[in-house]
């Protein structure tokens, strides 16, 4: 009898090259063997190929001179391969800094008016919405900075000046900025302590509307502390917290901050093209909460700027997140056209940098590497609020 | 969508902001306007606001378009430079083998459509249809009055009849000849491609203008599905060996932009070929980097597809005790590639968008034509710039616009996500 059984057991099973068990990791070893093999011919032949050129196989160019500058910086024709990557990663992160929030507010902004029930205004939105996302960010770029700022702005010589504190040519738009001779410090120091007190402010104010029920309008106190502060600090440092207005010095914008035209350039046009979409992922995640909060929030008479700010906004912002990060990556990685119009960001910087004397691959390598740190780090970053956001809902 | 005028009925009343019919139904085109227009002060002052806006571009605009606008830098100048580029005459392709190829494309495209108007959905309000055919009609019109004789026309006319051949000819297929449908399909877009590049790929390389950016995004989108599909099925998998290779794979891709695997393509991937190989020439290079870009995103829209499946066709798949590759192949991968067809063309759409990065690597596709065009002794230093920028830009809108709106409809029609 048990003979019979472990015969039937025997017979069972099937032969090895027959047997799911075995042939799933047969069939992955093979794969990965192959995957392995491809890469592996690549790289030798990558590395055989450089050394027949004569290129050097490691990262050593890094600390080489670069030999090219980079505009707005005094001593970058000094730099090494390694700086002037810095400095244009540095770059890179003034586009995405100023422009993923410009970027989110006007596309909030679009993505309401889509949904406004007066039709006109309904219009405006749809016809910004189509206009922008069915043209490439890289057509925007290039009518933005080549017509728009290079020609139609005025020339310096008959610059126009609002305020007598900016300036607007096509030479470059200058901004009131930190006065040169205030130490940075000291104005950090002061915006930290108004900081401090705005936010001290908000927390009186909200005990205030807890224990009594009056509306707490922290934000208009908010503003009021933090320019208070500011007043009294520019006082005490003896006015050198004063901004210093842009004006005309010669042939450049001098005094205030200047922004050079292909910056300004790349980043309206980004935030143009971006605010397209990311108007698209807010009016679909406004749809998506139901018609009854909106009836709720008529029958309270709440105002529209209300329903939105603190009953729909919230509830859709929640949905939103995993688009908009995606929209956020899309603009770090559209920084990178900047190329196209020679903004110094970090893939100028590689194509300056590769040249004969300097191995491509690794250059491109460096380049990849501090992209992944950008989206890698973005992506993180929309990881925690969701989960942040997600949690508090259960809560 | 939000622009539906009164297709309001009891079950898909739309959301937000869509204009409604007065109560009663009477009232006409007074009520319209004060339901949409002047409901109340607010409105009335909003609608103040946006109408001279509105009117205020739209008569700037209009004012460039007849007035201001010197066009001759496209209709005097070498209008097919914008359409096949400066070197398309070195090919030998003659304009009828080109048409021809252009035609069997749009009939392949017309029965992928009539194929999927099989389904019934629900009907397009006539708002709606007005304005996925107003805008690209508007765009084609714009784009052939720059035409000098009425050939083009002709021919652009017989291409929308193909189109519309094509519809109806995959509705009255039937029997064998429909289930080989896809082979043919395959067999015709060959076809279409043999036309086009006059049956020698390596004429690609003389390609410039509207058709480089054509034939390198079909030839992207064409050639990374394979690659997305099977990413897709690897990142699904249940083997612990192969889906860190797909996620691998998919996440460097997406990770950095598309003109760092441009540059790859342009001053590394040559150091890549075994020593003494033949290396391609710049526009095949670009198209290997394009395809492995767009196979990444092209898994992903194909990984949404697999997740839309329902885990219970897998289930009765197994109960069937049929093989997990069966189930894939016959089961799975077929609702799953329906569900994504929205999508993929979406993905299409980005990748013709991003197909202008070429000019970054100095191929001169739709806007590195300009730079060739401007440069011509008639033209240069002239302040032709923006003429030649809105032209290209009106291409592009008119491409895009169009196919948006057709996957879009294509969404509603095949109820992806409603159930």
């Amino acid at each position: 009898m048990a003979v019979a059984r472990t015969d039937l057991a025997r017979s069972a099973r099937p032969p090895w090259y027959r047997d799911v068990r075995v042939m799933r990791w047969v069939f992955q070893l093979v794969v990965v063997a192959v995957v392995v093999t491809v890469l592996w011919r690549l790289y030798s032949n990558a590395t055989s190929n450089l050394r027949a050129s004569g290129l050097p196989t490691g990262f050593d160019f890094l600390d080489r001179k670069s030999r090219f500058a980079i505009p707005g910086l005094q001593d970058s024709a000094s730099f090494t391969v390694r700086q002037a990557f810095i400095a244009g990663y540095l770059n890179t992160l003034r586009v995405i800094v100023v422009g993923i929030p410009l970027c989110t507010v006007l596309g909030i902004l679009i993505g309401i008016m889509r949904l406004s029930d007066n039709l006109l205004v309904r219009a405006a939105g749809t016809i910004y919405v189509e206009l922008f996302r069915n043209v490439p960010a890289l057509l925007w770029i290039f009518i933005t900075y080549l017509v728009i700022i290079l020609q139609n702005l005025p020339p310096l010589s008959d610059e126009v000046t609002p305020f007598g504190a900016f300036v607007i040519s096509n030479r470059g738009v200058g901004i009131p900025w930190l006065n040169p001779d205030a130490s940075v410090l000291t104005f950090i120091g002061f915006v930290g302590v108004a900081m401090v007190a705005v936010v001290g402010v908000s927390l009186w104010r909200r005990s205030v509307t807890d224990a009594t029920g009056r509306p707490s309008r922290s934000g208009l106190y908010g503003i009021a502390a933090f320019v208070v502060v500011l007043a009294i600090g520019n006082f005490v440092a003896g006015n050198s917290l004063a901004l210093d207005p842009a004006k005309v010095n010669g042939r450049q914008v001098g005094g205030g901050l200047n922004i050079f035209p292909p910056y300004l350039g790349l980043t309206i046009a980004l935030v143009l093209y971006t605010a397209s979409h990311v108007a698209e992922i807010v009016r679909g995640a406004i749809q998506a909460i139901e018609r009854g909060q909106t009836e709720a929030c008529q029958a309270i008479a709440l105002t529209t700027f209300q329903r939105y700010r603190y009953v729909i906004l919230p509830q859709a912002f929640r949905i939103m997140i995993p688009p908009l990060a995606s929209q956020f990556l899309n603009l770090t990685k559209n920084s990178s056209l900047g190329v196209a119009i020679s903004y110094v960001e970090i893939a100028s910087i590689f194509q300056r940098v590769s040249n004969n004397a300097t191995p491509a691959l690794q250059a491109l390598v460096v380049l990849m590497f501090f992209y992944l740190t950008l989206s890698l780090g973005i992506s993180l970053i929309a990881n925690l609020i969701n989960r942040r956001l997600s949690l508090e809902t259960r809560a | 969508m939000s622009d539906d005028f009164g297709a309001v009925s009891a079950q898909e009343e739309p959301l937000y902001g869509a204009p409604r019919l007065p109560e009663g139904g009477t009232g006409g085109v007074r009520a319209i306007l004060r339901d949409n227009l002047f409901k109340d002060l607010k409105n009335s002052i909003l609608t103040l606001l946006f109408g001279a806006v509105l009117a205020f571009i739209a008569l700037r605009t209009l004012r460039y378009l007849f007035v201001t606008a010197r066009w001759e830098i496209i209709y005097d100048g070498p209008l097919s430079f914008y359409m096949v580029g400066k070197d398309f005459g070195r090919t030998g392709i003659s304009y009828e083998m080109l048409w021809a190829g252009i035609y069997v494309a749009m009939f392949t495209g017309g029965i992928a459509a009539g194929l999927g108007n099989r389904s019934a959905g629900p009907a397009m309000s006539l708002s709606a249809r007005a304005a996925m055919i107003g805008g690209p009609l508007f765009g084609v019109v714009f784009i052939l009055s720059m035409t000098r004789t009425i050939t083009p026309t002709i021919l652009t006319v017989g291409a929308v009849g193909f189109l519309l051949l094509g519809s109806q000819a995959a509705r009255r297929v039937r029997g064998a000849l429909k289930r080989r449908l896809g082979l043919i399909m395959l067999a015709l877009v060959g076809l279409s491609f043999g036309f086009i590049t006059g049956f020698d790929p390596s004429n690609i390389d003389l390609f410039g203008g509207l058709l480089l950016t054509l034939v390198v995004a079909f030839a992207g989108i064409g050639l990374s599905f394979p690659i997305g599909v099977v990413m897709a099925l690897a990142r699904r998998s249940s083997f612990p060996l192969i889906r860190p290779i797909a996620v691998g794979y998919i996440e460097l891709i997406r990770g950095v932009p598309l003109i760092s695997l441009l540059f790859m393509g342009q001053f590394a991937i040559g150091f890549m070929f075994p020593p003494g190989a033949s290396i391609p020439g710049p526009i095949p290079r670009a198209i290997i980097m394009i395809t492995l870009f767009s196979g990444a995103y092209v898994a992903e829209v194909v990984r949404g597809g697999l997740q839309s499946v329902p885990s219970g066709q897998i289930e009765a798949g197994k109960a069937l005790g049929l093989s997990p590759l069966t189930i894939t192949r016959e089961i799975v991968l077929p609702q799953a590639l329906r569900n994504s067809i929205p999508a993929l063309i979406g993905q299409f759409i980005s990748l013709l968008k991003d197909v202008s990065l070429l000019v970054i690597i100095g191929l001169q596709e739709m806007l590195g034509i300009i730079d060739v065009v401007l440069a011509r002794r008639e033209f240069t230093n002239q302040g032709y710039t923006p003429e030649a920028y809105a032209f290209v830009g009106a291409v592009y809108w008119t491409l895009c616009f169009s196919m948006s709106r057709a996957a879009q409809r294509l969404e509603t029609r095949l109820g992806v996500g409603t159930r």
